[in-house]
């Protein structure tokens, strides 16, 4: 069993059309909606995957946030990794759930759609980054009605305490009706700073 | 590490509203998969596995709390109310609960239900559950597709072995929707028939729904006679396609490996395999590799989705529950639906009930996202 005080490697944050990493603003963008404040993110931050464009809102913002967290960590991108992707929001896939309902509400106009229905679970958006990172590891999605620090610090704890990880994936990535807000951070063995609650609050608070 | 075990558990299933009515219906042949009839739920006639509607709110009413729930949070209610009675545990600030779901509440999205859409929040439905039992502690809502029912073991155990509870209630659902038909219908995945998990003539699956509960705990004390420990557990994804799983396998290849090395175990203690088997094309058959890369090809299989369809946030659940039963009665119950091999490595396909010494099962599961999880369970004092 590893033991000692783990740390946070990093952490990523994409809310209020604002892209911070490690506490470095890196790109804003405050007039845009959010779906063009998307692409221009994806832009500039030369993230290189047409892919992304086939995604629903939930899997594009999870997907870019772990893209500029783990892309200056991972200079190997073929070799695996055992990073675990631990997620959590309130609203699960519930945006593209609406849109899948709309296209099935009316008999006269009904056309349900296989690439809208399987965005509307919300562990896809992890299935997302387990492909482009080459993730064997475990994936949760949990349903909080807030940000829960307190079972995410557990949970990510026990994960690499008992060598089911190497590294965790934590944080929070929810799409509502008009509210967005994708903030994650990587608990590992190293790094400066503590892997505790109070500090994990500090930098979800202050992004 | 401490030992943690699966202990009182309940189905609320078309099979019955309770595990030994289940399990005992099960070993007579039945089959909870009827064609069912509703234009609301879909145009055209289909087979699934559904819950009489008068039978569910009879067994509801009951309860003494006329009106206000939900078809899945009756259910839940329901299945969870009955091991929370059973065990005696009371609900302190050591008991968590987790709820495992892959669409919730998703029936009130339809304008046409009687409750608002903000019902479909998976985190309301955790607080309704909560606030009906009295939990001291924040419900914790799992909905990582068809495997959130074996992960949400696997994570109660997780909680427990870091110190987080002392015990967790896990209660797992889905329902029988439009949503949810009409899905897996644009995805050509449904059957038109009665579904045949491995079978050369399988076409797709049925969907089916269920609430399932079980009580996992560290106290060796006051366990039931089918309990069982939980002897390891892995999930893996396949890193490979969001919807079509892998065609070698990869993640539950790699999450039964996983799962056995906690386990301390290896394919010759595994007596029994309680497998996914959805009866879709590519599904069956990569389980089918998994397996046979691992050396589980002789090993007793079944699928139970013959039986109750495919209840994703469930499924899981009932089938570990099940599992449990396997091993208390000493019985491998036949995979419904199966009459000839239809994949391409060898699979040990139960065709018939029998009675043989158990002591081991290997539980798995493969869902949508890539993701996939396998668990150990053995009887004890064994």
């Amino acid at each position: 069993m590893k033991t000692g005080q783990l740390k946070i490697k990093g952490y990523c944050s994409i809310s209020n059309n604002r892209v911070i990493l490690n506490d470095t603003l890196l790109m804003e963008d405050p007039g845009s909606d959010f779906s063009t404040f998307l692409k221009l993110a994806y832009k500039k931050m030369v993230t290189n995957y047409p892919k992304f464009f086939k995604m629903d809102d939930l899997s594009k913002l999870g997907f870019l946030a772990a893209d500029i967290l783990l892309k200056p960590m991972i200079r190997d991108s073929e070799m695996s990794k055992n990073i675990a992707l631990v997620f959590s929001n309130s609203a699960s896939s519930l945006q593209t759930d609406r849109k899948h309902q709309e296209s099935i509400t009316d008999r006269e106009n009904y056309f349900p759609s296989p690439a809208v229905f399987v965005y509307t679970l919300p562990n896809i958006c992890l299935g997302e980054i387990s492909i482009k990172h080459r993730l064997y590891s475990e994936n949760s999605f949990f349903i909080f009605n807030h940000f829960n620090v307190a079972y995410l610090h557990d949970y990510a704890m026990g994960l690499i305490t008992t060598e089911k990880a190497d590294e965790v994936l934590c944080g929070w990535v929810n799409c509502d009706t008009d509210d967005y807000e994708a903030f994650l951070y990587l608990v590992s063995t190293e790094g400066n700073i503590e892997h505790h609650k109070e500090e994990i609050i500090k930098l979800y608070t202050t992004k | 590490m401490n030992s943690t075990y699966l202990s009182y558990n309940n189905i609320v299933s078309s099979l019955g509203f309770d595990s030994p009515t289940v399990v005992k219906n099960m070993h007579e042949g039945l089959s909870g998969i009827t064609l069912i009839e509703d234009e609301n739920l879909f145009p055209d006639p289909f087979y699934a596995s559904v819950i009489d509607s008068h039978y569910l709110s009879k067994a509801f009413k009951k309860l003494g709390r006329n009106g206000g729930y939900t078809r899945l949070e009756q259910m839940m209610i329901l299945s969870l109310g009955n091991i929370i009675t059973a065990s005696g545990v009371e609900l302190t600030d050591r008991v968590g609960l987790i709820l495992s779901t892959t669409k919730g509440n998703i029936d009130c999205l339809d304008p046409k239900h009687h409750m608002p859409p903000e019902r479909a929040y998976l985190g309301t439905l955790g607080h309704i559950v909560k606030n009906y039992f009295g939990f001291a502690t924040e419900p914790i809502v799992l909905s990582n597709a068809c495997v959130s029912g074996l992960l949400a073991i696997a994570v109660g155990k997780r909680f427990i072995s870091q110190g987080t509870f002392d015990q967790v209630f896990i209660v797992g659902g889905d329902v029988v929707s439009n949503f949810i038909l009409s899905g897996f219908n644009s995805f050509q995945a449904l059957s038109p028939l009665p579904c045949k998990p491995y079978c050369k003539q399988r076409s797709g699956i049925n969907i089916g729904e269920a609430a399932a509960s079980v009580l996992i705990t560290k106290d060796n004390n006051n366990l039931p006679a089918e309990a069982v420990e939980i002897l390891g557990e892995a999930s893996c994804n396949d890193a490979n396609h969001i919807s079509g799983p892998s065609r070698t396998g990869e993640g539950l290849y790699r999450s039964i490996l996983s799962a056995f090395k906690e386990a301390k175990v290896g394919p010759s203690h595994i007596d029994y395999i309680s497998a996914h088997g959805t009866a879709t094309q590519f599904n069956d058959e990569m389980e089918a590799i998994a397996l046979n890369r691992l050396g589980l090809g002789s090993v007793p299989l079944n699928s139970l989705k013959g039986y109750f369809g495919h209840t994703l946030g469930a499924s899981g659940l009932v089938e570990t529950i099940v599992g449990m039963h396997s091993l208390y009665h000493n019985t491998l119950y036949s995979s419904m639906g199966f009459t000839e091999l239809g994949v391409s490595q060898p699979l040990n396909i139960i065709t018939a009930p029998t009675v043989r010494n158990l002591d081991c099962f290997l539980k798995t599961a493969s869902g949508f996202g890539g993701c996939n999880t396998a668990a150990v369970f053995k009887k004890l004092g064994s």
